[in-house]
């Protein structure tokens, strides 16, 4: 059978998966006698072994059934889990991981050496006080009912329906001739009674015959137990048949929304179950139904409405010019942009992402490297929740990741160092993740050395970066941490596995100023060091003023217009070279537009009398721009320049107006 | 023995006759209203709204450093894709297709009518007509670029 259409479906729930062991590990890492995060991460295991067994991706199955046997183990209370085995199951993780990426890449599985991590494992096994695993490969899954959630959700529609949940066990005569034939009537007298859900071995092994003399499945039925076992034991050849009630509830809860319940009763195990019911039910209703959308899909969807939103503006146009009938066609209008913008913000939502996806890797790579390192780490994890437009996600996490190194490994000391400075031992490290407007900050903060400013310097001088006049004057700390993004920069005196290249700052600076975001340094020597990084929202519409400048039209965000403003050209004084004008009791430097776009004048029938004043935000401070006049607000479609012109710096973009023409889009942090 | 036939798109600027690879076409289109972008290079001509694509526009008198003419109706955008990126040239006129087989073509000589022959990649023959084909690569990829992202 050809799985390639499910290639991306495994994919894409493996790495969920993988995730989530993760994500368990290092909670059971510091709480290892937790049933319940043990049962979490088999759970996970199982279905990714499952997964794996389907698409044929023989390596995962196997080191996944390895980590269940592991797992059972520890649920059996017949081996510790201690940091040795947590390691090891981590190792198991990172090689599924690196399994998993080779499928994405290539669609088959890479070859990997895993036969000395499975020893490894044994090793590790037999060292503690316990029986090898080997034991319970036989017996594993008979004992525990564990299920894929396809099989959960069966289960749950069943109790919803008041059926029962059979657990039959078969055991067949040892001298049975055809087996799977026998098991076939067996099934076959058992589709009578309802469902089946679930058989261990899979149907496929019974088929096979790759079974020894006893079977189980799990059966959904309104009949009666007494009933059920009548009709097996009058099939020849039935040695004896157990028949019980599963009793899914308890686990239903651990495993199906486990995030909410972890948190909240970790230990409590033997609640009585009516009360768990009543539970799992209120948790049933908050889980809301998702699809996967593959995302080209969705910016189909969002160019379509780009489409819409540009021929509507073309519609407001037409309507502006014509008197007839203008009233009706104004109200249609008004309507339709009504839709648009509400289609705009339902498909932007769609696209919206926690940024959990991206900070759920973090916990395990700051365990690593503390544990590289020898430093002890401690990440604080705030507003994970925080929702970024997918394109964002996707691309912010190799400059975290950047910026965490650079943390854990020239911000924080070593314990030793940080003892002599009066700190605790553990380092900590904060990242954080808001909403401010239109936009995302991320911050990640520090507690260790800072950044010595005086070594910048020194570094930035001898590396050639300070001009003269720059090196003769005080350079003040904003231009110092500049010099931290420059290519090559690199305080670190030795180079290590980690960072001290130099390659990185002005990588991560690139990669978030393509994005449309900035970064900005914060540090203080001796207390830590914190990142700021802004992120907008979203990136394709945006609201804007359209001016005209010459004869030519342009775009201004308008997030960053604080206000427009007519001035008299009489109030416009010069301060060293600088035209200004009083505003709101400050000092406003004025920018003329068509001077810095160097646009053709349009002289004619513009009286010089006022002037028309955009004030916008630059930065910390604002500034004044001159325009000829202001044509109105507008919707637009952020359309990149290009590759070519990427690089002009007083444009960010060009947008398509109604009447088919390209307006550029200023950018008015890069006027000063 | 056979020869590789190789399909250019064949244009004009000033008194010759110029080609490039078809397959870095995408579409030929008449001269549009082109928005100009303030502090680019100066033979990008501004961009242009390609059928609700922005796409930069160079023009190729500019920058072979030919002398400025008066636009016609003959003036056409040939809109290449190079490198993933894609750019309109604006050419004098273009006139066909033509099958040039590889083997009449030539490596370039030193120098062609004051072109810098870093743009060109060899001159192809049919019967009388000289076919200078260029380098595409080679002519998007420019110093002032670099310039810029120095400062």
């Amino acid at each position: 059978m050809d799985m390639s259409p499910y290639l991306d479906v495994f994919i894409e729930e493996s790495r969920e998966h993988l995730n989530n062991l993760n994500q368990f590990l290092l909670k059971l890492e510091s709480c290892p006698d937790n049933q319940d995060y043990i049962n979490e991460i088999f759970r996970s295991c199982h279905t990714l072994k499952g997964m794996a067994g389907t698409m044929g991706f023989e390596q995962i199955s196997v080191i996944t059934h390895e980590m269940e046997n592991v797992l059972q183990s520890a649920r059996n209370k017949e081996i510790d889990i201690d940091s040795k085995i947590i390691d090891i199951l981590f190792e198991f993780v990172d090689i599924t991981e690196d399994l998993v990426e080779s499928i994405s890449k290539t669609g088959i599985e890479e070859e990997k050496n895993i036969a000395y991590v499975l020893e490894k494992l044994k090793k590790a096994i037999r060292s503690g006080d316990c029986h090898t695993s080997e034991n319970h490969n036989e017996s594993k899954g008979l004992e525990s009912d564990i299920f894929n959630e396809f099989e959960e959700n069966l289960i749950k529609v069943a109790y919803d329906k008041n059926l029962t949940v059979y657990k039959i066990r078969v055991f067949l005569n040892e001298d049975c001739l055809l087996k799977s034939a026998r098991a076939f009537v067996i099934f076959k007298n058992l589709e009578k009674f309802g469902e089946i859900i679930k058989t261990i071995p899979t149907v496929e092994d019974i088929e096979d015959e790759n079974f020894e003399d006893e079977f189980t499945l799990y059966l959904i039925s309104n009949s009666k137990a007494e009933e059920i076992k009548k009709v097996i034991n009058s099939i020849s050849e039935v040695k004896r048949i157990e028949i019980s009630e599963v009793n899914y509830i308890k686990k239903e809860i651990i495993l199906g929304n486990k995030r909410n319940l972890l948190k909240e009763e970790t230990n409590k195990e033997d609640e009585d179950s009516e009360q768990n019911a009543a539970k799992s039910e209120s948790n049933r209703l908050k889980t809301t139904k998702t699809v996967r959308v593959d995302i080209e899909k969705l910016d189909n969807l969002m160019n379509l409405v780009s489409e819409l939103i540009i021929i509507k503006t073309r519609i407001e146009e037409i309507g502006d010019k014509r008197d007839i009938g203008a009233h009706e066609l104004h109200e249609a209008v008004e309507y339709l942009e009504r839709i648009t913008t509400n289609l705009h913000d339902a498909v932007m939502k769609v696209r919206m992402v926690p940024i959990e996806q991206v900070f759920n890797r973090f916990p395990r790579m700051v365990r690593d490297l503390s544990k590289e390192l020898d430093k002890e780490v401690v990440l604080h994890i705030e507003g994970e929740e925080t929702e970024l437009d997918r394109t964002v996600i996707d691309e912010i996490g190799d400059p975290l990741i950047h910026l965490i190194r650079n943390a854990i490994d020239h911000g924080l000391e070593s314990p030793s160092e940080r003892e002599r400075h009066r700190k605790s031992n553990q380092g900590n490290i904060y990242l954080k993740a808001y909403h401010d407007g239109n936009h995302v900050v991320i911050e990640l903060e520090d507690d260790g050395r800072g950044i010595d400013m005086e070594k910048v310097l020194e570094k930035a001088a001898e590396q050639g970066l300070l001009t003269e006049s720059q090196s003769d004057s005080i350079i003040n700390v904003d231009n110092a941490l500049d010099y931290l993004f420059h290519p090559g920069f690199s305080t670190s005196e030795e180079v290590t596995d980690l960072s001290g290249r130099g390659v990185g700052l002005d990588v991560v600076k690139t990669k978030i100023e393509s994005l449309g975001g900035t970064i900005d340094i914060n540090t203080k020597k001796g207390q830590g060091t914190k990142f700021i990084i802004k992120l907008p929202l979203t990136l394709a519409i945006i609201q804007a003023l359209l001016v005209d400048v010459g004869s030519e039209k342009y775009a201004i965000p308008l997030n960053l217009i604080k206000e427009t403003v007519i001035i008299n050209p009489n109030k416009i004084n010069n301060i060293q070279k600088q035209e200004v004008v009083l505003y709101r009791g400050n000092v406003l430097p004025i920018i003329r537009l068509d001077e810095i776009l160097d646009s053709t004048k349009n002289n004619t029938g513009s009286n010089r009398e006022d002037i028309t004043l955009v004030v916008v935000n630059n930065g910390e401070k604002q500034i004044g721009l001159v325009v000829d006049s202001l044509i109105g607000q507008q919707e637009i479609v952020i359309k990149s320049l290009g590759k070519l012109l990427s690089n002009i710096r007083l444009i960010a973009g060009a947008t398509i107006l109604g009447n088919g023409q390209v307006a550029l889009i200023l950018d008015t942090n890069a006027l000063v | 023995m056979s020869d590789d036939l190789k399909q250019v798109v064949v244009f004009e600027l000033g008194d010759e006759e110029y080609g490039v690879d078809i397959l870095q076409v995408k579409t030929i289109e008449r001269l549009m209203n082109i928005t100009r972008v303030p502090k680019a290079p100066d033979f990008v001509e501004g961009v242009i709204n390609l059928r609700g694509e922005v796409v930069p526009v160079i023009d190729l008198r500019k920058r072979f450093e030919l002398p400025a003419r008066e636009r016609t109706e003959d003036n056409r955008i040939i809109i290449v894709n190079i490198d993933s990126i894609t750019v309109g040239m604006i050419v004098d006129s273009a006139s066909e297709v033509l099958h040039l087989p590889e083997s009449q073509i030539e490596p370039a000589p030193k120098m062609i009518s004051g072109i810098d022959s870093d743009f060109i990649s060899g001159v192809g023959k049919i019967n009388d007509r000289l076919l200078i084909l260029l380098d595409l690569s080679k002519v998007l990829k420019y110093k002032e670029i670099e310039q810029l992202e120095n400062l």
